[in-house]
């Protein structure tokens, strides 16, 4: 297969967003009767070369190739007429519609201009039978499975372009069996001399499925390597960023006393079927608890549990040794725990408020909004905080949506502070944020728990785990798979405990 | 093929079918012709714009103006007719145009500008019927060689009963809508918008051609209908016609569209703009009923069609479930 020739050759594309760099430099290579599998962690830039060879968003930088032609698609049209087509995981087709509608939208076969309804069923039928499936093709879409619809999604896109083929986590909402399915159909247009481009995070279907993989980090590019010669933990270091590192740290052990001592906040046989299977955690006060493993191995799942967004379904959570039920986020605040969340924009800040008024959100919930917090506390509490925090600009009023990443972030943290809670839960508190917040980010993180307060961090980035965390624990396929502490908790060790389970059957 | 989508729509016809029979059983009289005739033309203007606001509604937006579009037409045709003596051709040709561009500059603010259409056909509310304020303030009569051909041109059914001129336009509206929405590429796209306008766009529809399509088509059959209004007063008057819009949303929803766009029929529509006009004339054959018993009925009609729809939505996707619990 090395010696056909590139069907779509990507070179030093980059793109930024209002100064901010998405993608830098990156190059890209996929032949024709290939998976290509493209990885990396959340805002590695994978989403943001996809978009941009299917015409969503245009480049700042570099040139792409197809079939050795220059090509700039402008819109999704575009690049379906160049032969690019792209399925994505959610929204995609319209429920509302049917199948043939659904295959032949904007393209229905005419007869004196208007549409021929008998010729689009037996183009549609005709079209499926390629693809295996013989369903009915009147009814609507939406009273198929997913895995169906994600095949009809397939065959349009490769009945519209027909070259090069982008799917953006096709397997997401798959059950084992529905990817099998999935997978047969993109073995076989492989076969048929299409270039297919994957993007997924369950390694076991990259390596099922792929014959290459391109991994990106934080917009810039890893490496492309053959499936067949990379080892899984390779792969891995590739796609967190670490060099095998054979380096133990000198650990801030937590205190002796403490940690033998029976802890506060104690989690047992905690779970949620279909999110997170049954785990133990017990959380010391004054611990810097790490969570580590790959996107979609249940880390963002387990912090939506123990902040009461799922309810578990199984085991007991105790506090100070009463038995609690934690059913949504506002009984945790109650119980005094506080919750920054991965996706910032969407589900962190409220942008069109200011700074003083995000920040203020949490202590009022937790009053109760029959007493509101006066101006004057709320102003006093914004001070306190831009003081203490150095957030950036120094000015209360400003709506939160012109600030830094990194100020973002702060202000969200002074939002659970001002809480005084006793457990605070950090998804990514890292994530876009540049290198100096990101220091004092860290910093803070270590002052905090300093002053008696227990914090869960989960994080993609290893050196950050191994720098501030007492213990790390390890998830893979929606399992906490294993638990380092002290001299253990090295970025290898934490490697080494996410390849190892992988071999067994994602849930 | 009988599917869930279309149950609504049948849901209707049965009702109607139902509510004629009994209206029948009471006063055999409604039985004719001449009652059906009436029915079609009282209510022609009406279904003209209802016609519009189903296009509308099933692309998942609403138009406000109808009512104070339909007011102005009125307005502006006898004012040019009846005082300048202008060719009604040429008046309603010119109103047409009027209210076309008058429909696609508010389907560009929606589109481009990102404005809900509830908010740009509020102002396009406001601002039709203060240009018809503008025109006169009086109820101006009017009376031309042409008018008064089209007004006394009808076919005769047996027993009596007249097809006329209006009820002909508003039956061809429906016929034409009909096809627009359920054979071409553009009514296709007018539901793929409806159903979720992201994944439309995602498909290739052009999402803003579509929607100021559908405004301008509103504006225009706004307009044929503030004609067929005329023609049916022979007048103009810049207070009448007001919430007829409301009237339009009823008939449509009351047809089997779904509000939230997406799914439905303007055949649906017309059976729809039937059920209201067979209240209406029940009340008149009663006699002793108050006029305000139309509102009550569709005020009720209204809210038993969005509980059906709800419920339809909510079984297909219990059905939904049931399937893939089964399949795993």
């Amino acid at each position: 297969m090395n010696d056909t020739h590139p069907l779509l050759e990507a070179r030093g594309i980059g793109k930024s967003f209002l100064g901010i760099t998405a993608l830098d430099n990156v190059d890209f290579t996929l032949r024709s009767g290939e998976i290509h599998a493209l990885l990396g962690e959340n805002g590695a830039g994978k989403s943001t070369l996809i978009k941009i060879l299917t015409g969503v968003y245009t480049r700042d930088t570099g040139t792409v190739k197809l079939d050795g032609r220059d090509v700039a698609p402008g819109n999704v049209a575009e690049a379906q007429e160049l032969g690019i087509g792209t399925v994505y995981q959610e929204v995609n087709l319209l429920e509302n519609l049917t199948v043939a509608e659904n295959l032949f939208l904007g393209r229905q076969p005419r007869r004196f201009g208007l549409v021929n309804r008998r010729e689009m069923r037996r183009r549609a039928q005709a079209l499926l039978h390629d693809y295996g499936l013989t369903i009915d093709v009147d009814a609507l879409l939406s009273s198929y499975s997913v895995a169906i619809r994600q095949i009809i999604a397939i065959a349009r896109a490769v009945d519209l372009s027909g070259k090069v083929l982008v799917l953006d986590e096709p397997t997401a909402s798959l059950d084992s069996h529905e990817v099998e399915m999935v997978f047969a159909v993109l073995r076989k247009l492989r076969d048929r001399g299409l270039g297919i481009i994957i993007i997924t995070h369950f390694l076991n279907q990259v390596y099922d499925i792929a014959d290459r993989v391109t991994v990106l980090r934080n917009g810039g590019m890893v490496g492309t390597r053959e499936i067949e010669t990379l080892p899984r933990m390779e792969l891995i270091s590739m796609m967190l960023g670490k060099e095998l590192q054979h380096v133990t740290r000198d650990h801030h052990a937590l205190d002796e006393t403490v940690e033998k001592s029976s802890a506060p906040i104690r989690f047992n046989g905690y779970g949620k079927r279909g999110s997170v299977a049954p785990f133990d955690l017990d959380i010391h006060p004054g611990e810097v608890v790490g969570m580590a493993g790959l996107l979609g191995s249940g880390r963002t799942e387990t912090a939506f549990l123990l902040f009461g967004i799922d309810r578990a379904d199984t085991g007991t959570a105790m506090i100070d040794g009463n038995e609690v039920r934690i059913s949504s986020p506002e009984t945790a605040i109650a119980h005094g725990f506080g919750f920054g969340p991965e996706e910032r924009k969407t589900d962190g800040i409220i942008g069109d408020f200011s700074v003083s008024e995000n920040i203020a959100l949490a202590l009022q919930a937790r009053q109760g909004w029959a007493k509101p917090l006066s101006t004057r506390q709320k102003a006093e509490l914004a001070d306190s905080f831009i003081r203490s925090l150095d957030i950036r600009p120094p000015d209360p009023d400003r709506p939160i949506k012109f600030l830094s990443g990194g100020n973002q972030q702060k202000a969200i943290l002074a939002r659970w502070l001002a809480t005084e809670p006793r457990l605070l839960i950090l998804d990514e508190p890292t994530r876009g944020i540049d290198i100096g917040a990101h220091a004092e980010i860290l910093r803070m993180i270590e002052r905090l728990c300093a002053d008696g307060m227990s914090l869960i961090v989960i994080s993609s980035e290893l050196e950050e785990l191994t720098a501030v965390a007492h213990r790390v624990i390890v998830l893979a396929d929606r399992r906490h798979v294993a638990e380092l502490r002290g001299s253990t908790v090295t970025a290898d060790n934490i490697m080494a405990a996410i390849a190892d389970p992988s071999e067994t059957e994602a849930a | 093929m009988i599917s869930t989508r279309n149950l609504p729509f049948l849901a209707a016809l049965a009702i109607f079918l139902l509510a004629y029979a009994a209206c029948v059983l009471q006063f055999p009289n409604m039985l004719s012709t001449r009652v059906l005739g009436n029915l079609l033309t009282d209510n022609a203007f009406l279904g003209i714009a209802a016609v519009g606001m189903t296009f509308v509604i099933l692309s998942g937006g609403i138009d406000l103006s109808i009512g104070s579009v339909i007011a102005f037409t009125s307005v502006f045709v006898a004012v040019v007719v009846g005082s300048a003596g202008v060719n009604p051709l040429i008046a309603f040709a010119a109103v047409l145009t009027i209210s076309t561009s008058f429909g696609a500059t508010m389907g560009l603010m929606i589109r481009f500008l990102g404005i809900p259409p509830f908010v740009v056909t509020l102002a396009g509310m406001f601002l039709a019927r203060g240009a018809a304020y503008l025109i006169s303030t009086q109820s101006v009569p009017i009376s031309h060689p042409i008018i008064d051909a089209i007004q006394g041109f009808y076919f005769r059914f047996p027993g009596g009963g007249r097809l006329t001129a209006m009820a002909m336009l508003m039956l061809l509206v429906f016929l034409v809508g009909a096809f627009v929405a359920g054979r071409t590429r553009f009514g296709a796209n007018v539901y793929a918008v409806g159903g979720n306008p992201q994944s439309a766009e995602l498909m290739g529809v052009s999402v803003g051609r579509t929607t100021v399509g559908i405004y301008a088509l509103s504006g225009f059959l706004s307009g044929l209908s503030g004609i067929a209004y005329t023609l049916y007063t022979s007048s103009g008057y810049s207070l009448a016609t007001v919430g007829v819009e409301l009237d339009a949303i009823a008939a449509v929803v009351i047809g089997g569209t779904l509000l939230t766009g997406g799914a439905g029929l303007v055949a649906g529509t017309l059976v729809g703009i039937l059920i209201q006009g067979l209240i209406q004339t029940y009340i008149v054959f009663d006699g002793t009923l108050s006029s305000w018993w139309t509102k009550i009925v569709i005020g009720l009609l209204l809210f038993t069609f969005i509980v059906l729809q709800r419920g339809i939505v909510w079984y297909s996707d219990r059905r939904l479930v049931e399937g893939r619990l089964k399949e795993a």
